[in-house]
């Protein structure tokens, strides 16, 4: 049991808990609090997986960016009045058991097939996982901009002209009439 | 050690834990809230897919990123949705919005 054990196993109870409570919590703003413990959570997970970068980015855009927008219109909309309600027992039954019927048939395929037998755990968290292999800032940077074999330039430039259109559709859709 | 399986796990609780909220909430924020939860399940499976199968690609790693950039654009719009219906008929309740209903 050394601490990157230790360290996933905190991890792990934190994000199961809150993104549970996240969906059965009956006030919108505890479930927003409860996703940003999530979404810290997985920058956690990043972080022990040596994805640093990845980390970062998912505790900025994330952490940092969308929660605060979900706050702002949950409070725009004085949506905490807004509670869990008014659904039939059927219906969160049926959800229920779709959920957990779902889950099942996952951990049995998970452990039936035995796909992943020959994959080696993750090591040490003094392996880099970044300096020096194909993973490092610098790399991941000249990746996203190469047009080369292995490059993404046509992903980064799609995904900059739906952020335009995405700002262009947010000013549009949102402003007085 | 940790395997792929336990990591492979907590992203599938948190997926099925956002289809349970996305079937049962009400309020339109609160099933975008679920709509996260799933994504960013997405997001560790890209992760994890890329650090214990290829270690040595980036396929997963750049591909996660594209993501969260998504999911951004995705939650900036519906947002914007969101208070323009509150502007306009004061509610986002997903049973009273029923003006393009049939």
């Amino acid at each position: 049991m050394n601490s990157q054990n230790i360290m996933f196993v905190i991890l792990a109870t934190f994000i199961v808990l809150s993104s549970l409570a996240t969906v059965l919590t009956k006030s919108i703003i505890r479930a927003a609090t409860y996703l940003l413990f999530v979404l810290l959570g997985t920058a956690g997970l990043y972080f022990l997986m040596g994805y640093t970068f990845l980390g970062a980015v998912q505790i900025m855009v994330y952490a940092g960016g969308i929660i605060v927008l979900y706050v702002f219109s949950i409070l725009l909309t004085s949506g905490s009045q807004e509670k869990l309600s008014k659904n039939s027992i059927v219906k969160v039954l049926g959800s229920a058991a779709l959920s957990l019927v779902g889950f099942a048939v996952f951990l049995f395929m998970l452990f039936k097939q035995n796909l992943f037998a020959r994959v080696a755990a993750l090591g040490a968290p003094t392996e880099p996982a970044g300096a020096g292999t194909q993973n490092s800032i610098h790399e991941i940077g000249n990746a996203l901009l190469s047009s080369a074999n292995g490059g993404y330039l046509l992903p980064f430039e799609a995904v900059s002209v739906l952020l335009l259109a995405c700002i262009v559709a947010g000013l549009l859709i949102a402003r007085k009439y | 050690m940790i395997q792929i399986e336990y990591i492979l796990i907590i992203s599938a609780i948190m997926m099925f834990a956002g289809i349970y909220g996305f079937l049962t909430r009400r309020s339109t924020l609160a099933i975008l809230l679920s709509i996260e939860l799933m994504l960013n399940s997405a997001d560790i499976n890209f992760a994890v897919f890329n650090r214990m199968l290829f270690p040595t690609g980036s396929e997963g790693y750049v591909f996660a990123l594209f993501t969260i950039a998504i999911a951004a654009a995705e939650s900036a719009v519906a947002i914007a949705i969101m208070i323009n219906l509150y502007r306009l008929y004061k509610k986002i309740s997903v049973g009273e919005l029923n003006k393009m209903k049939w």
